[in-house]
């Protein structure tokens, strides 16, 4: 069973966290994803769980580790200046493997910015805004639908791999109305409690690549969590370079390793494309509707769909630009993604940049215009 | 051995040695606290202890509990986090005056408003120690550290009355000095259902000791125990007099509504059954 | 086919919840497609508001308004603001007692305007004594004229979108907004 709803973006990432058994929300006010603490500080109660306004969103993140370590799937929602101010938190979930979710809905950017408009500039900083080598999840929804099958998503790979997962959104899909549908039972990939006795269990055991299980506290493992470089107790070893190197190398390969499990992308007309647009999260929208344009034009162009964005999906792209004579990608920015487009294409396609800053998605038309200049040879 | 320390049964053998400098305050505030939660009746299976960065903040990572080890100035919030999953949790924060009075001062005072059940331990040594001496919020006026050479002429922060003023349930302070008084201050803190702040005024003789010219931790010692004057006497005295002294004593005890307890209360309400947090993500 | 419209006037008219109510009405009642988007200016309460709708029997991807086929007006303000973006042939709704009208006249004559009345204000305070509802008011005119939703799934979306209680108002409302149209 199902049922229809007429949703924002932001109630819809809401309704996904509740879904997917969030019971801990952290959070601090700010424009354009205030709604979804809001819903939370409604919601979360009726269903059980702790909805807490912070201080500020170092904080915020602060209290989500926290409540991880406590037990519960935590989320907590922002947008590019409490994102910023978020990073020292997401560096050390990572580094002591607590799951939990990011809700980032991006605006207009750098500083302050523009608080009610959109874009597409804080997606190298979702991969590497805090200090170190780390590897994170980073998804990026397109429609209201998305912002709620996400959402569940990304509790599921947070849980499965121990790691921060970040919902990238943007103004535009957080702040517009559509239908969804949304079942009453979704796929849920609980936490995983240790095989081993308190006795015997050892924090950061694991086999190379993977992910080991995650205690609870307070019941009976005593266990040593930190932020610093640490050993398979989980005791602190800041001086040993082999205990380094094993400890990040592992938290990177064991989402790298899994590289295919992880992302995920939707492909439309790219078979025979000697074009290939590439987006992600609103532009998504325009660019379906040129490539449709173009189609009925009798140019041969297809879409590639970014659901993840990190991980970055090099297999499906480099399959593309072997098969492609050029691609566009298409991106609220002034160039972020494309880089990453650019290093897996390797001369195999000829790549270009359709970027736009302002606030405003790029329209179908101008897309159009840009694909017969990129067809023309510029 | 008869002269093993009887508290070693809560420590992580298999780490020590520790890091702590010969002399330094931070085995005493140990002590003292196992004294205090044995005798508020707790053992070590109910706490759960939180950090953030410094000397201070090494104090979890030897106590056989589970233990947080945070970013630096943090652990409150993450404190905060832990016990409204799992408000059943003694949850006790090990914190230093960089941690908790400069980088993580706002963590603190809203904590303090919001009164929510933690009790937090700040190790006040005047000092950034695990940086190599730098002068902190709490550092004396007229104090030296490696980066005030010429002498801070910074006014320093009342941190007990701060957070009495901020709205905890319990605040005291006591110096290394006063081993006992501050047993019982921490017994006092971990039975209060509220936020409890126990200020420890401590040496460091490595730093604070070093670029201040008392260099023996005994000399230091001496110094805390001269320079301190009980809440009672002060509260008695001209300001002038009081100037450059540490005020011991339980600076506030005003037991009043708990975050946890309400939090809790209300989702009961809402939800029309206990909360169920705790261990939620194991559950399919 | 896609049809692109855009109701504005001030704040607390309830302009965006007459917006939320035709999207839901399509999207959830009608079984077409809605894509509702509005404006996120600073402007404090009386300043100006919008709403925009996109509403297709068939997907919709591109989600914003380019150029609506429909201007609903409910102030002067918003009327002048975003008349010149509607399409030639296009259906101009307005609020005759919170316009202007002289102003425009050439305009709609030159660009072939079908151009309606919708006193949904008067109405609203005349007929059901409740200024608050010439939002839905409005709703039933816009309803009645442009056809692009039915009035069935308006009162059903209107049953599920305003507060319990006042469900009657509205629909007495809604049904005063078709009548001064039709």
């Amino acid at each position: 069973m199902s049922k229809e709803y007429f949703l924002q973006g932001n109630e819809a990432y809401a309704k996904g966290a509740l879904k997917a058994g969030c019971k801990f929300f952290a959070g601090y006010p700010i424009t354009p994803s205030t709604e979804i603490a809001e819903d939370m500080a409604r919601d979360l109660p009726k269903n059980g769980g702790v909805f807490i306004q912070m201080e500020d969103e170092i904080a915020s993140i602060g209290a989500i580790i926290g409540a991880s370590w406590g037990g519960s799937k935590t989320m907590t929602a922002t947008s590019g200046p409490g994102f910023s101010l978020m990073q020292e938190g997401i560096g050390y979930a990572a580094m002591t493997e607590t799951p939990l979710v990011i809700i980032n809905i991006q605006r207009g950017s750098p500083s302050t910015g523009q608080p009610t408009m959109a874009s597409q500039s804080d997606v190298m900083q979702a991969r590497w805004g805090s200090h170190g080598d780390y590897e994170i999840i980073v998804l990026s929804p397109s429609s209201v639908q998305e912002c709620f099958d996400f959402t569940v998503k990304s509790f599921n790979l947070s849980e499965k791999y121990r790691v921060p997962v970040i919902v990238l959104g943007d103004e535009i899909v957080a702040h517009m109305r559509e239908k969804i549908v949304i079942p009453d039972n979704v796929e849920i990939i609980p936490r995983k409690m240790p095989k081993e006795s308190p006795e015997e269990f050892l924090l950061c055991k694991a086999d190379e690549n993977s992910t080991p299980n995650m205690p609870v506290f307070a019941e009976g493992y005593n266990v040593h969590v930190t932020g610093l470089t640490h050993d398979e107790r989980g005791y602190p070893d800041t001086n040993n370079p082999q205990e380094h190197a094993k400890l990040v190398s592992r938290l990177c390969n064991k989402i790298l390793k899994n590289r295919e499990d992880i992302t995920s992308t939707d492909s439309y007309k790219c078979e025979d494309a000697e074009i290939v647009l590439i987006s992600y999260g609103a532009p998504s929208r325009s660019v379906i509707t040129a490539v449709k344009n173009a189609r009925n034009e009798g140019i041969k162009a297809g879409f590639l769909k970014l659901n993840t964005i990190w991980p970055f999906p090099d297999e499906e792209v480099k399959k593309l630009a072997k098969s492609a004579d050029n691609i566009i990608m298409v991106e609220m920015n002034l160039g972020q993604l494309v880089n990453e487009v650019k290093r897996v294409a390797q001369g195999d396609a000829k790549v270009s940049l359709f970027g736009k800053i302002g606030g405003e998605i790029h329209k179908p038309l101008e897309i159009l215009s840009f694909i017969k200049k990129v067809q023309g040879g510029n | 051995m008869s002269s093993e320390n009887p508290y070693i049964k809560y420590l992580r053998e298999d780490r020590l040695p520790h890091i702590f400098c010969p002399g330094c305050g931070n085995g005493i505030v140990l002590n003292t606290f196992f004294k205090g939660m044995e005798k508020a009746e707790i053992g070590l299976d109910d706490v759960s202890l939180v950090s953030g960065i410094g000397c201070s903040s090494r104090i979890p990572g030897y106590v056989k509990c589970d233990s947080l080890h945070t970013t630096h100035g943090r652990p409150i919030s993450f404190a905060t986090g832990l016990k409204l999953a799992n408000p059943e949790r003694n949850v006790i924060v090990f914190s230093g005056d960089g941690d908790s009075a400069s980088i993580g001062g706002n963590h603190l005072i809203h904590a303090a408003r919001k009164n929510i059940d933690l009790t937090v331990i700040c190790i006040n040594n005047n000092i950034y120690g695990m940086t190599g001496g730098q002068i902190s919020p709490t550092s004396p006026k007229g104090s030296f550290g490696t980066t005030a050479p010429y002498g801070s002429f910074e006014k320093s922060f009342q941190l007990s009355e701060l957070v009495a003023a901020s709205g905890a349930s319990y605040v005291a302070r006591y110096t290394t000095a006063h081993a006992l008084m501050l047993t019982f201050a921490i017994e006092s803190a971990l039975k209060t259902k509220g936020f409890s702040f126990i200020e420890v005024v401590a040496q460091c003789p490595t730093y604070y000791g070093r670029k201040n010219k008392i260099k023996q931790p005994t000399d230091m010692l001496i110094w805390l125990k001269d320079n301190s004057i009980f809440k009672m006497q002060a509260d008695n005295m001209e300001p002038k007099e009081k100037e450059g002294k540490i005020i011991i004593g339980e600076i506030t005890k005003q037991p009043h509504e708990e975050y946890s307890e309400e939090i809790y209360k209300l989702i009961e309400k809402q939800y029309g059954d206990k909360p169920n947090v705790f261990k939620s993500a194991y559950r399919g | 086919m896609r049809t692109e419209m855009r109701i504005a006037g001030f704040g607390g008219q309830g302009i965006i919840l007459a917006g939320i109510v035709i999207g839901k009405a399509a999207a959830l009642y009608d079984n077409i497609y809605a894509v509702q988007t509005q404006s996120y200016g600073p402007e404090a309460r009386g300043g100006a508001s919008r709403t925009e709708l996109v509403i297709s029997d068939e997907e919709i991807d591109y989600p914003k308004v380019q150029n609506p086929d429909i201007l609903v007006a409910m102030s002067h303000e918003a009327m002048m603001a975003y008349l010149h973006d509607l399409k030639d042939n296009g259906i101009l709704i307005v609020d005759p007692d919170m316009i202007n009208e002289e102003e425009i006249l050439p305009f709609i004559k030159e660009h072939n305007i079908k151009y309606y009345h919708a006193p949904a204000t008067k109405t609203a305070n005349e007929k059901i004594g409740l200024p608050i509802v010439a939002n839905i008011v409005m709703l039933g005119s816009i309803t009645e004229i442009t056809k692009i939703i039915s009035a069935d799934a308006v009162i059903k979306s209107i049953k599920d979108s305003v507060p319990k209680g006042t469900e009657d108002k509205n629909l007495l409302a809604f049904e005063a907004g078709r009548k001064i149209v039709q």
